[in-house]
């Protein structure tokens, strides 16, 4: 124990239990998060290379895999345009209901997914209440691709709102003042001054919306429709792989779907790493 | 209690905070230990509570090895430089603490508890804020309070780490008073950091002064100010001026003219003169003194008036600043003599 | 209940966004002069911006929230407690209480455990240890679910060990534990660690120098200075324990009465078309998700206090 914790460069000190802490913390970590994450890609390894490529380029896959990236990308970005919107009117106007409409914004988060899935289906099936007023339009949401977009939006309206909310709120009032003093108009300074500050805090929402709505499950699969090839999104495709007892090819999607989202997030935050920089919210 | 500290190392990485450090504490004295920051001091006293372990070197209580035992069972009273007072409890409560936290064989009766508890805020004229909560308290009252607790185990030891280092000047020259007073009466061993000279010259019985990891000098307020005994301390503790000169041919000379003082057994070459600005004497320039120099600056008023002369030519000019007695009037451009009546010489040139 | 966004917390504290009074922006400012503050919007854009927000919630959070309801409801308040009350919705009910209470107080002991090891000491890997705890955030419930299935499941890893000395994890409440378990595993523990690093080891130093042992510094100190944020973290392990659907379905079996959890009831009740009876049990769970909401929103008033 001594040297272990020698490499981990702790000196002593008055404060006891370093290492029962550290080592039962180590030990419920192991056990509960990185073992079995680790089974997940043991078990591709029984995939010799060419199975693996033949499950994860199958026609059903590749469909799955794009609908749950694309349509997730998409939410996101839903969420990128409309939760500023909110954020903005949450954080500088005063109107009555406001706190009440802060509080709303909350619920996605808090509602189980389950209840969220079965009551956006009944909304938007044909004769929901939103469903109807489609249907007039000749446009069809439930069991299609796009009520699985409306699922995803619903999920990560919070995330983007309660990013851009805090910077929002912190913005120096002089900085406007400035703008406005040396002759810019509102329009201008919005697009110039305030946009640039929050615009890390927008990148953040959208990858925590984007990393959400690709693992998204219990909202979308009622409204989904769930038909291969159409509307069947990656974690449902894993959940019918492991009922029909295809272990390997359960966990060679779900290993991709994680490699991908890593890897996507990575990219995003290096993105915002880099627009923080740019405007001088980090130095 | 007696403490030895017998050559303690602490390193931090690459950093000696302190080098083969050794001390004697005498048991009731108050001690303080002075310097800038970065000289180890506060490292020392935590090493001595038991809060920091040190890479080499031994600390003894009355003899015993005192670091074998974790900080809990070496009987310290330790008072924080921010009060770490426990927010969520009364002040009662925070006093109290040491007491309800002993072993069950060895804890008070609720009852003899609350006894003492209520002595000590007495004692430090805080009974009336019993219930309050720390954030309810000004700086001082957390202070004194931070003290009480610690006191209620009653300690071996006190050590004190900046104690009046957040507070207002008027606070802090209170509570010095104060804290000089209760040492008066309860008579316990105790060991005050501080940053501050006046505040350890004023307190303290002795006073240990540190830089870089090592004690410069040790000895009583007086012995430490008259009697410097390494440039750094002359300089650390009141004002110095500080003169570059060369011990040549057993002269003392500034500027290659010999200014006739003695050269106090200083080695021949570089050395740096020490004296207080109210150890020189200023002089007109039809006295022919040794050293001479210009008047550049005179800034204060009536007893407190300096002086700023200019000694030497460019580029290896000097500038002092020397009292001026009462009713002497300076002008500037002036030309003058300077004549030290007492000083103190040391090898090697003066640093940057 | 999902993940909160992390960036969205000042460091220190999980507070509410909306946390100003009434004049951190207002819209026409009155200065003394009575003219017009600069930083106002047009009273069309105004508008516009609120209609826009009022439309998108009202919309895509408001209807469907009401829609639980009123589907709960659509066979009178009688069928409404009938549905309630039947055998198998009270057994999810058990289960779910059970699974949420087994996990939030685990979460709570490591929970502990894990930040007064991050906090309290200094050592390389923190932050590679803290990027590991918050991994069950960035990974999808039925992944979740699918892991514990691949070790303990009958073709699992550990699948025939297990049968032969007849244990059932998967299919079983075992299972259903442990992947909510996993779902849960970073709430409580990312609430205490910001809080702890800023609160210190100076009180606990205090505490030890004063003769406390370890425990009773741990008890009486550092979990006081804690306990709000213990609250909050509890509040949201618990709102998702109950909520959770995704991997708690790939573990489960499906079992009515036995290893069905509510938001999994509900499902059974949906896809046998007892619409109302689905909604019923939704009802419940959309009733937790508002108490929770609630409670957040007092406990966060709490934080910022401190």
């Amino acid at each position: 124990m001594g040297s272990i914790v020698g490499i981990l460069g702790y000196r002593r000190g008055a404060i006891p239990g370093f290492g029962i802490t550290l080592g039962t913390t180590l030990m419920w970590l192991g056990l509960v998060v990185l073992i079995p994450l680790a089974a997940l890609f043991l078990k591709t390894t029984e995939l010799t290379f060419d199975q693996f490529i033949a499950v994860i380029t199958s026609r059903r896959t590749q469909h799955a895999l794009v609908l749950s990236f694309g349509l997730s990308f998409a939410a996101a970005l839903a969420n990128l345009v409309l939760g500023p919107v909110v954020a903005w009117a949450l954080v500088r106007y005063r109107f009555p209901g406001r706190r009440l409409l802060d509080a709303i914004v909350d619920i996605p988060f808090a509602l189980p997914t389950a209840v969220a899935g079965i009551a956006l289906t009944t909304l938007y099936a044909e004769s929901g209440w939103i469903g109807q007023v489609l249907a007039s339009f000749g446009i069809k949401v439930a069991f299609t691709p796009l009520g699985i977009l409306v699922a995803l939006v619903f999920i990560g309206l919070p995330f983007v709102v309660r990013t851009v909310q805090p910077v929002l709120e912190d913005i120096d009032d002089e900085l406007e003042e400035a703008a406005a003093s040396l002759g810019a108009g509102r329009w201008m300074t919005v697009r110039r001054v305030v946009f640039p500050t929050i615009l890390p805090a927008l990148l953040t929402g959208f990858t925590l919306a984007f990393a959400r709505a690709v693992g998204e499950y219990g909202s979308v699969i009622f409204i989904a429709g769930n038909l291969p090839n159409y509307s069947e999104i990656a974690p449902l495709l894993i959940v019918i792989r492991l009922q029909e007892f295809r272990y390997a090819d359960a966990a060679a999607i779900a290993v991709v779907m994680l490699v991908a989202s890593f890897l996507f997030l990575f990219i995003i935050n290096g993105l915002q790493r880099w627009s923080e920089l740019r405007t001088g919210t980090r130095q | 209690m007696r403490i030895s500290v017998v050559d303690v190392v602490k390193r931090f990485g690459n950093f000696t905070a302190l080098d083969h450090v050794r001390l004697e504490v005498r048991s009731g004295e108050l001690l303080a230990l002075l310097g800038p920051s970065g000289s180890g001091k506060t490292t020392l006293l935590r090493i001595v509570a038991g809060l920091d372990w040190p890479d080499e070197g031994e600390v003894q209580f009355d003899g015993e090895d005192a670091l074998s035992r974790p900080v809990g069972q070496r009987n310290v009273g330790f008072v924080f430089q921010h009060y770490a007072l426990f927010r969520h409890m009364t002040v009662f409560e925070n006093v109290a603490f040491g007491l309800r936290a002993k072993p069950r064989a060895e804890r008070p009766s609720e009852s003899e508890i609350r006894d003492r508890v209520e002595k000590l805020l007495d004692l430090v004229h805080l009974r009336w804020l019993a219930e309050r909560y720390p954030t309810q308290l000004s700086g001082g009252q957390r202070q004194r309070i931070a003290l009480a607790r610690a006191l209620a185990i009653e300690p071996r030891v006190l050590l004190l780490d900046e104690p009046f280092g957040s507070l207002d000047a008027k606070v802090r020259k209170d509570l010095r008073r104060w804290l000089r007073n209760l040492h008066n009466e309860i008579h316990v061993t105790s060991i005050l950091v501080t940053h501050d000279q006046e505040e350890a010259l004023e307190v303290a019985d002795r006073v240990v002064v540190m830089d870089k990891g090592r004690i410069e000098q040790t000895g009583t307020p007086q012995q430490v100010y008259d009697q410097p005994q390494t440039p750094f301390v002359h300089e650390f503790i009141g004002e110095s001026i500080v003169l570059p000169v060369t011990v040549h041919g057993g002269e003392v000379q500034f500027a290659g003219r010999p200014i006739g003082i003695d050269p106090q057994g200083v080695a021949e070459g570089a050395a740096t003169l020490f004296a207080r600005p109210f150890n020189m004497t200023i002089l007109p320039a039809s006295a022919k003194a040794d050293l001479e120099g210009v008047v550049k600056r005179i800034h204060g008023i009536g007893a407190a008036r300096r002086v700023e002369i200019a000694l030497g030519s460019e580029p290896a000019q000097t500038i002092v600043e020397v009292d001026a007695l009462h009713d002497q009037q300076w002008c500037v451009g002036q030309l003058v003599g300077l004549q030290p009546e007492k000083y103190r010489l040391f090898s090697g040139l003066p640093k940057a | 209940m999902s993940t909160m966004p992390v960036a969205y917390r000042n460091q220190a504290m999980p507070v509410a966004a909306s946390k100003h009074p009434a004049g951190a922006a207002g819209v026409v400012k009155q200065r003394t002069s009575g003219r017009v503050d600069v930083r106002a919007d047009p009273a069309w854009v105004r508008m516009l911006v609120i209609a826009s927000a009022v439309i998108f919630l009202g919309l895509f959070v408001v209807l469907p929230l009401v829609c639980v309801f009123t589907q709960a409801f659509a066979k009178g308040v009688d069928a409404y407690f009938a549905a309630i009350r039947s055998p198998d919705t009270l057994s999810a009910i058990r289960l779910t209480l059970l699974v949420a209470t087994i996990s939030v107080v685990a979460n709570v002991v490591f929970g502990l455990i894990g930040a007064w090891a991050i906090a309290k000491f200094e050592f390389t890997g923190k932050n590679l240890l803290i990027t590991l705890i918050e991994l069950p955030f960035s990974v999808s419930p039925v992944i979740a679910g699918l892991v514990f299935v691949l070790l303990f499941g009958l073709q699992g890893y550990f699948g025939s060990w297990l049968a032969a000395h007849n244990i059932k994890i998967i299919f079983a409440l075992p299972g259903i534990v442990l992947a909510t378990i996993f779902v849960t595993f970073p709430f409580i523990i990312r609430e205490l660690i910001p809080l702890m690093q800023q609160q210190g080891t100076e009180e606990e130093e205090a505490a030890l120098s004063l003769g406390a042992s370890g425990l009773t510094t741990f008890f009486r100190v550092t979990l006081s200075n804690v306990k709000w944020a213990l609250l909050y973290g509890v509040l949201l392990c618990n709102a998702r324990a109950m909520g959770e659907f995704g991997a708690v379905s790939v573990v489960s079996g499906h079992v009515r009465g036995e290893t069905n959890t509510m938001p999994l009831h509900v499902e059974v009740l949906y896809d046998s078309y007892q619409f109302q009876a689905a909604f019923a049990v939704a009802s419940l769970l959309a009733l937790l998700a508002l108490v929770t909401l609630v409670i957040k929103a007092v406990l966060e008033t709490r934080l910022t206090e401190e």
